[in-house]
């Protein structure tokens, strides 16, 4: 078969080349113990017994390395701690820990090579345990992909029973007993006798020793994991007491915003701040890269002094307006040009049967989450610290580096809670403008916030993308698909943002298309690169957010021209046994019996495997005097075991919210090379009066533990856009749909 | 001009112009109301003045004199929740949080005026109000379990 080849291929070539370049010496350095970051600055009186678990007089920490920026990560990542280490997570105190290769991501560049998650093979196997290694050495400090919970699962429960058994051997040296004859419960080690010892007591004595290994528990011992959950941080974030970036204070501190060229590294020709200088509260105004920082007292009146400025900005190069950006892509796609085609199977051009040619459209979207970018520096010519919300803590410190002229270890970054993200926190320009502004002020804190408006206009966008496609319908059911999509590589924008070069492909361009799960008999995907221009990012799903509406409604629209039932059609291509059973499931949560419910009404089908994850969806819509409204969503993924279904449900109707009400509503348009979209009333998005019900089922049933936070989004638009072809007879193939029809 | 903040009286001395959000935050440092986008049009900062729903953004601290406001802060504690962040701690609601104080502060109004909301009461009311994490289906649970609370 086409496909088993071409992956043997392509995956022996990675594998190869990992176990050449170094993984026979990189299973021995593999296997040694990570240095400890927590040992460089122990307090006095505290002990740390691995990277994640720290004891003082005061009481426990757990390190949860991985960002939160609302997905729940502390809160998953303290009770798989807790689990091992019979601790009660909403006592003990959590802390994002330093940023150190300490806490590599293994599975972040699991993802980033062509080996479809669903190909369970010797090679496709060996090929990510080498990227576990590669990340290791790599030393990626980095939340995202939806790898949180994967990377965690073994490494937190090991460290927590790790740290539990050496607390019991300190025990046991002292009272001369083995230690299978201790307990623990509840931060205590239980002696024979029913003595209870804090951990508290025992952590100076345990830290001495070797820390032992431990096998981890059966889940069926588990207390809290794979049972409904209540997060660590819900308490503050209802009662107004949980902090942000935004909220950092620290004595002596100014405050600072920026406003800089619409154009990243576009430069500014000169200003006129005569009226902001002479303004109340004003401290200083001085030139940054690309713009200027205002310093001010006060956040608002640093904002309304920066609005006076004028400016003359530097060259601004590239295609000034949106026609300029598509022509671009209709370009690569004329060229024929390719970045990638790791599906081509059968002969889609020779294909028999009906043919459709069509072509879709997705505009640029920003993360644009509602707090705004704001970072807190203080410099000093020996040591910087930082106080901000990033995925991606050591790229802060190397980057902050890079401004103040001190070695990466003179920079320590404190990392917060985000006010959302949806992988903006992996762009870290607020952070290094903060940096030059806190050189000004040697010894005092700055902190500088965006205004809403700097936000919107300075973004890192999910790509534009255009996709071709074409198929033939044979008998009742699909014969071939055809699939280019070209769009910007945010690979090569994000990393090169960071100084680095990125080679080969951009497997974003074309996932959830390339290995959907599907067996077309003749089948192609296409990736084509855009030029770089506008900067592009990793916008939550990535690739799949794009690629999701384009594949789902290519079939969709095949499905249709064949006279097949949209579930039963799909059910007969999908070889993959965990893919059928989620549309199995959402079509019985919905009562499925076809794609027209009642007069007026219409339902759509999306599914898409991202992320490891196979989730299907079906929207249903109505046809109202207002327009059309949705009425209900269900929701289906397989994530292997679910460690809270109250997260689970979260996420997964979290990112399918986030995929409707852009697909409804959403685009960053350009004009005069600037973004047109200034605020948030430019750039609506679904309100509660537009919300459908959401029902979520996770299946856990089978297959590797996987992350929900990003495989929710990329079934969601298509499958609205198929529900209303199937309510109004109107195809739309252009996002955002409220170009062309009207939602009540 | 002498302002109330959660019970507690403050003599104030700034520009007229500047909105309560930034003299809540800035000026008397309390965090709980965020700023997210300083128009009214995501009601991140909405506070109650003299007991109604306002974004503090579009409230100028010269037409404050004599006012009492209340945020999130001034509702209840962690440790003696009001029912209404009760309900929001029960129901789980928070994602990112970010959005939340003004969501638990425009819901406080709402059952003020509306004990028992419809649903349509509660879009009527709640619109405004941005998750950008699209919390909304628990925000409306929260409100209903609320409403019972208050009611039983």
């Amino acid at each position: 078969m086409g496909k088993l080849r071409t992956i043997a291929r392509r995956t022996f070539l990675i594998g190869s080349a990992a176990i050449a370049g170094g993984v026979a010496f990189g299973v021995w350095a593999y296997r040694r113990d990570v240095e400890n970051p927590l040992l460089a600055d122990l307090p006095e009186g505290a002990a740390t017994l691995n990277p994640y678990v720290l004891i003082d007089a005061d009481g426990i920490t757990l390190i949860t390395p991985r960002a939160d920026v609302g997905q729940g990560a502390v809160s998953i990542q303290a009770h798989l701690l807790a689990e091992e280490l019979d601790v009660d997570p909403s006592v003990v105190r959590t802390s994002f820990g330093p940023a150190s290769s300490a806490y590599y991501n293994g599975k972040v560049s699991a993802e980033g090579f062509p080996l479809a998650a669903w190909d369970d093979g010797f090679v496709a196997r060996t090929g990510r345990a080498a990227s576990d290694v590669i990340g290791k050495f790599t030393g990626l400090h980095l939340t995202g992909g939806s790898t949180t919970v994967p990377d965690a699962y073994d490494k937190l429960r090991a460290a927590g029973a790790s740290a539990r058994e050496t607390l019991k051997e300190a025990v046991a040296q002292r009272l001369g007993v083995e230690r299978d004859a201790l307990s623990t419960e509840d931060g205590h080690v239980i002696a024979p006798d029913g003595t209870r010892l804090p951990y508290t007591e025992l952590a100076a004595d345990a830290a001495a020793l070797e820390p032992i290994e431990a096998p981890l528990r059966d889940p069926a011992q588990w207390r809290a994991l794979g049972k409904p959950m209540r997060r660590t941080d819900i308490v503050a974030k209802s009662t107004g007491t949980a902090r942000y970036g935004t909220d950092v204070t620290l004595p002596d501190m100014l405050h600072a915003t920026v406003v800089t060229n619409p154009v990243l590294g576009g430069g500014m020709a000169s200003m006129d701040v005569a009226e902001a200088e002479a303004m109340p509260g004003i401290v200083a105004i001085y030139a940054i890269t690309d713009g200027a920082a205002v310093v001010a007292d006060n956040t608002w009146r640093a904002i309304k002094a920066a609005q006076t400025i004028r400016f003359d900005w530097g060259p601004q190069d590239g295609p000034a307006d949106n026609d300029g950006l598509w022509a671009l892509h209709e370009a690569a796609l004329d060229s024929g040009d390719r970045d990638s085609r790791f599906t081509d199977e059968g002969d889609v051009d020779a294909a028999p049967g009906t043919r459709l040619d069509t072509e879709y459209r997705v505009p640029f979207l920003h993360h644009a989450p509602l707090e705004p970018a704001n970072a807190t520096v203080l410099y000093t010519p020996e040591r910087t610290q930082v106080w901000t919300a990033h995925q991606a803590p050591t790229f802060v410190a190397q980057q902050v580096a890079k401004v103040t002229g001190q070695d990466t270890e003179q920079v320590e970054v404190h990392n917060l809670q985000s006010g959302g993200s949806f992988g903006h926190r992996l762009e870290f320009l607020w952070v290094t403008q903060t940096a030059e502004i806190a050189m000004q002020h040697p010894g005092r804190p700055v902190r500088m916030t965006w205004s809403r408006e700097q936000d919107m206009t300075h973004p890192f966008l999910r790509p534009m993308a255009i996709a071709r496609g074409a198929g033939t319908t044979e008998g009742g059911q699909v014969r071939s698909l055809d699939l280019t999509i070209a769009a910007q590589s945010v690979a090569e924008s994000q990393v090169g943002r960071l100084g680095f070069p990125v080679m080969g492909p951009d497997v974003a361009i074309v996932a959830a298309a390339w290995d959907a799960p599907y067996a077309i008999p003749d089948r192609r995907v296409t990736g084509v690169r855009v030029p770089a221009t506008i900067p592009v990012s990793s916008w939550r799903s990535v690739g799949a957010s794009h690629n999701g509406f384009f594949f789902e409604t290519l079939l969709d629209e095949l499905i249709h021209q064949a006279g097949a039932d949209p579930v039963a059609e799909r059910l007969r291509l999908l070889h993959h046994a965990p893919s059928r059973g989620v549309l199995e499931a959402a079509a019985e949560m919905a009562s499925w019996d076809g794609p027209q419910p009642g007069p007026g009404r219409g339902r759509g089908v999306g599914f898409a495997f991202s992320f490891g994850v196979p989730c299907a969806q079906i929207v249903e819509v109505e046809q109202t005097d207002a327009g059309l409204r949705l009425t209900d969503v269900w929701i289906a993924a397989e994530v292997g075991r679910v460690l809270d279904p109250v997260n689970l449900d979260a996420q997964l109707s979290g990112g399918a919210l986030f995929g409707l009400s852009h697909a409804m509503f959403s685009e960053i348009t350009f004009a005069d090379h600037a973004p047109e979209q200034w605020n948030y009333d430019g750039y609506e998005g679904m309100r509660q009066w537009q919300v459908p019900r959401v029902q979520v089922r996770g299946l856990g049933t089978t297959g590797d533990i996987r992350g929900a936070g990003e495989p929710g989004l990329p079934p969601a638009a298509p499958a609205l856009g198929n529900a209303i072809f199937a309510a109004t007879g109107q195809r739309l193939r252009q996002m955002p749909f409220a170009r062309d029809v009207d939602f009540a | 001009m002498q302002v109330t903040v959660n019970g507690t009286s403050h003599q104030i001395e700034v520009e007229p112009d500047m909105p309560l959000l930034w003299l809540l935050r800035d000026e008397l440092g309390i965090l709980g109301p965020k700023y997210g986008c300083g128009i009214a049009a995501c009601g991140a900062c909405t506070v109650l003045l003299d007991g109604v729903a306002v974004r503090s953004c579009q409230v100028q601290a010269g037409d404050l004199d004599g006012a009492e406001v209340t945020t999130v802060e001034g509702l209840g504690t962690p440790e003696a929740p009001h029912p209404v962040q009760k309900a929001w701690i029960e129901e789980q609601v928070a994602q990112c949080g970010y959005c939340q104080s003004g969501q638990i502060m425009q819901a406080v109004d709402l059952l003020r005026t509306t004990p028992n909301p419809t649903d349509e009461d509660i879009d009527d009311a709640m619109s405004g109000n941005l998750c950008r994490c699209a919390s909304y289906p628990r925000i409306r649970a929260a409100i209903r379990r609320a409403a019972q609370a208050e009611g039983a």
